[in-house]
């Protein structure tokens, strides 16, 4: 099978509203009769659901939460990016562009990152419309911040809670819709298997969380918004219930899964302060826009950072970057704060960490607007570590936290699958190997408010995709499947609990494949994650019934579907033989220690097609070809 | 150090409940109150019980799902601090705690320590929105919004949904959550246009969903991990009066022509 990503032809500039203008559309009064399925309720799900509602067509949303209002993109702290150019400072579309391709590092797709810059500034507008309560200046205005790997203040904000702000308008325009009747909610239901007839998605069988009960739902499309896969490392700033289960379930009915291999490790992250704990906390990256990181000079030095005189200070991010200094982009600023550490530089217990530092700040501009810009920020930080950061500075350590890598989607979001959609942070395609700072929420709602609408429609226009009930023999096997694991998980009654296994898949894809891969390393995964995964459907313990609310189950299910996917992972990331944004690789760097690409032989997407569990997954390539962006090697020296 | 916790354990909303101890061992001071349980069901796990089930995801404070009531306060009484964020440092060796879920009729118990807030996302559908389509919004910087009343809204829109604010009242009132999402869209120039169906459709549904009446004792306020003033509260009295005086809007005779 080849991949086609049907980006348009024409400029670049000109290919969104190409496709706008050439697309089939749906007759208002025929929309109703289209159903679609959309799965997860974070930025890209809710506001998919909402925007295809408000279209008429009819919408079933499904979560695994409580309430749709709680997806961890509730959690997002700093801001979203667009090109308003309010600030006068020389941003466009076509900056913005740039930043996210060279940001990524050469591996986006061009045509996707250029429409996602120029919707950017629709989200903003349409947010401020639904009263997201985004910072204001005295003159009420829209204010800015800036953020990692851009010199222009593009990113708009809600004091430290921008994430939770956007989805709360999202949530709210779905609310709208479901009080209107043009949304059906389930929450507290999980996705555990996609079903597909005659090579379309119909629809997805599911498991009421409260009940245990299983069933199907059919939809003329299904959109998968169900986030990213982080948890794989157990330990990230993912929440809990984060998985890769729907995604993965996906990619086991035939869904290509893209570039699993790009994992971000946010540089600035609580360190961990022992084995108890169940996750890492994000200090959000705009804390770098007023804070400057440093260590000692020297190693293993155990004074107080105020006993260490300027003089013996290394100010790291600076030295080596003095263009973009502590707005250095995340996977450069997470590498250089283990290579120090490595070289046994790093602060507070076990040398794993680095200071985070706003004494100049606050003598700049006064404890008092720092209070302002971050104080929500300061007091989580005292209250997980008992340590005032207006006094002393922070410690911070890089922790997974985003998936780049996803379902593989074309240009109309659309996955290998005819019908199966997948937006938001579960697709793999605007953020290449690296994401930039504040660019999450704003593909999240790009891809729901702005492009998926369409795109639907599209399908539905052009395809003409045949109803399927849920009677049909596809959906009684995959409901019979789902039954049949629930009961193989549930009768294993082994001695391991299922935290313990997700704990030792954590350990391994974070000391093996975490910020530095190698060889060895990523061999010695791909030898240790089979066992443990056998070991698994021996020895694990889960307790209770299926017919009932059943934490342990539902964790079981995912940890299962993580013991795959890390091997999915560890194996792009062994075959991708260079060094590119987030995936380093130790053979392939240049004598500083930065990444060196091979673009001769890796500028391409790798997509890899399920062949069976303990089989190799077949690789596909989607080339990446530039037509506006030169390939250069990135620098923010 | 070493806690009891009395623990309420209920099968599911129909089965009695009743208070379970355990003994919590090797507890480390930096662990969260949520970590400290995880601690305690792996415990249970290994010695083949069930374990207490509990909500929680993002256990970084925001996402609203924990929902404890610790040792009769909803959040265990860190100013300011879900029970995700209250770390064992707060706690001495050989403490008891007691640890039940919301008690609320409009919250009504799934299992163990978990409850339904489905009435909290009803009254958000009921007027918690502004009608604007996804589409074409005029530029953001179209309608000025002075920082005053973006900072005001924002305050009010901070509200994570939590509901300690009704496991705190004696009258399991919602008042708090209900202004918090009034206030935050009442004050906004978006929200102005439907500013009074908005705050009479989301009381009454308040209403409807069996939440108490408010005495104005300030229990919300005190456990409200976000701070949540109660003069938002206020704030929505007097919209609402403003709503009710007005009265029901004229209907339309007839449609425009076209």
């Amino acid at each position: 099978m080849s991949l086609d990503a049907r980006i348009p032809g024409g400029p670049l500039a000109q290919k969104w509203d190409k496709y706008k203008f050439e697309m089939k559309l749906v007759n208002p009064a025929n929309k109703r009769k289209f159903e679609v399925i959309v799965v997860g309720t974070g930025l890209a799900g809710a506001s998919a659901a909402a925007s295809l509602a408000e279209l008429g067509y009819k919408v079933k949303a499904f979560c695994f939460q409580d309430s749709p209002r709680r997806a961890h993109s509730i959690a997002a702290q700093g801001g979203i990016n667009a090109a308003k150019n309010y600030q006068n400072d020389g941003d466009s579309v076509q900056r913005l562009f740039y930043d996210t391709i060279k940001g990524g590092d050469f591996r986006a797709r061009e045509a996707n990152v250029y429409r996602l810059a120029e919707v950017s500034a629709n989200i903003i507008d349409q947010c401020a419309a639904q009263g997201v309560p985004f910072a204001r200046e005295y003159g009420g205005t829209l204010a800015n911040r800036s953020f990692g790997g851009a010199q222009v203040s593009r990113t708009f904000y809600a004091r430290g809670q921008t994430g939770q702000q956007l989805l709360l308008g999202a949530y709210q325009a779905m609310c709208r819709q479901i009080g209107l009747g043009n949304i059906q909610m389930f929450p507290r239901t999980e996705m555990l298997d996609v079903v597909i007839v005659d090579g379309q998605a119909k629809g997805i069988v599911v498991r009421n969380l409260v009940t245990g009960e299983i069933s199907s739902h059919a939809g003329d499309a299904v959109v998968l918004a169900t986030g990213g896969y982080a948890n794989v490392f157990f330990l990230s700033t993912n929440a809990k219930g984060c998985n890769v289960t729907a995604n993965y379930r996906a990619y086991k009915k035939g869904a290509f899964f893209a570039n699993p291999c790009y994992t971000q490790i946010h540089p600035t992250c609580i360190p961990t302060s022992g084995d108890h704990q169940s996750k890492l906390t994000l200090m959000s990256e705009s804390l770098r826009n007023d804070g400057r990181v440093w260590v000692p000079k020297q190693k293993g030095g155990q004074r107080a950072p105020a006993d260490v005189p300027e003089s013996e200070r290394d100010y790291y991010l600076e030295r080596k970057y003095p263009s973009y200094g502590n707005l250095a982009p995340r996977d450069i600023s997470s590498r250089a704060a283990k290579g120090v550490c490595d070289e046994g530089r790093g602060v507070g217990p076990g040398g794993r960490g680095v200071y985070l530092d706003f004494t100049d700040a606050i003598k700049r501009l006064g404890e008092a607007t720092i209070r302002e810009r971050y104080g929500n920020l300061f007091d989580m930080y005292e209250k997980i570590t008992g340590e005032n950061a207006y006094q002393a500075p922070m410690r911070i350590y890089p922790a997974a936290h985003y998936a780049m890598g996803g379902a593989w989607v074309d240009y109309n979001l659309m996955s290998t699958i005819p019908g199966l959609f997948i937006v938001g942070e579960a697709n793999f395609s605007d953020h290449g190997a690296n994401r930039l700072g504040a660019s999450a929420l704003m593909q999240g709602l790009a891809d729901g408010y702005f492009i998926l609408p369409y795109t639907v429609g599209n399908y539905f226009a052009s395809a003409k995709p045949v109803k399927v009930p849920t009677s049909h023999a596809e959906f009684k096997k995959a409901e019979e499947d789902v039954r049949n694991l629930t009961k193989r998980l549930l009768g294993i009654n082994g001695k391991r609990s299922v935290v313990s296994f997700h704990k030792e898949l954590g350990k391994l894809m974070w000391e093996n494949c975490g910020m530095a891969r190698s060889r060895q390393s990523l061999e010695t995964n791909l030898k240790r994650i089979p066992q443990l995964r056998e070991e698994f459907w021996k020895n694990v313990k889960v307790t209770g019934t299926g017919e009932e609310l059943n934490q342990d189950l539902e964790l079981a299910g995912r940890v299962a579907d993580f013991l795959e996917f890390g091997e999915l992972l560890c194996i792009d990331a062994l075959h991708r033989e260079e060094s590119c944004g987030s995936h380093f690789r130790v053979e392939h760097q240049t004598e500083d220690g930065e990444a060196k690409r091979d673009d001769a032989n890796f500028a391409y997407v790798a997509a890899w097609e399920f062949k069976g569990v303990d089989k190799q997954p077949e690789l596909h390539k989607e080339p990446l070809t530039y037509e506006e962006m030169k390939l250069a090697t990135r620098s923010y020296k | 150090m070493n806690l009891t916790l009395k623990v309420w354990r209920q099968k599911n909303a129909t089965s009695p409940g009743q208070f379970e101890t355990y003994e919590a061992r090797d507890i480390i001071p930096d662990m969260s109150f949520l970590e400290m349980l995880d601690v305690v069901n792996e415990r249970l796990i290994a010695e083949g019980h069930e374990p207490i089930a509990f909500d929680s995801d993002c256990r970084e404070g925001i996402c609203g799902t924990c929902s404890l009531v610790i040792s009769g306060v909803p959040h265990g009484g860190q100013k300011g601090t879900t029970a995700c964020q209250l770390h064992m440092r707060r706690f001495k060796e050989g403490d008891t705690i007691t640890v039940e879920p919301w008690r609320a009729k409009a919250f009504p118990l799934v299992k163990d320590l978990v409850v339904n807030r489905d009435a909290f996302d009803r009254i958000v559908q009921a007027g918690g929105f502004v009608s604007v389509n996804t589409g074409n919004a005029s530029d953001a910087n179209a309608i000025l919004v002075p920082k005053e009343i973006a900072d005001v809204a924002m305050d009010a829109a901070a509200c994570i949904g939590c509901g300690a604010c009704v496991a705190a009242c004696k009258n399991a009132s919602a008042m708090l959550f209900v202004a918090a999402k009034v206030s935050h869209l009442n004050y906004l120039p978006q929200g102005k246009a439907e500013k009074d169906r908005r705050v009479r459709n989301m009381v009454a549904q308040m209403d409807a969903e069996g939440f108490g009446n408010c005495t104005v004792t300030g229990s919300c306020e005190a456990v409200c991990p976000k701070g949540i003033s109660l003069e938002f509260i206020a704030k929505m009295n007097r919209d609402y009066a403003v709503a009710l005086v007005k009265g029901e809007p004229q209907k339309a005779t007839a449609g425009g022509a076209g």
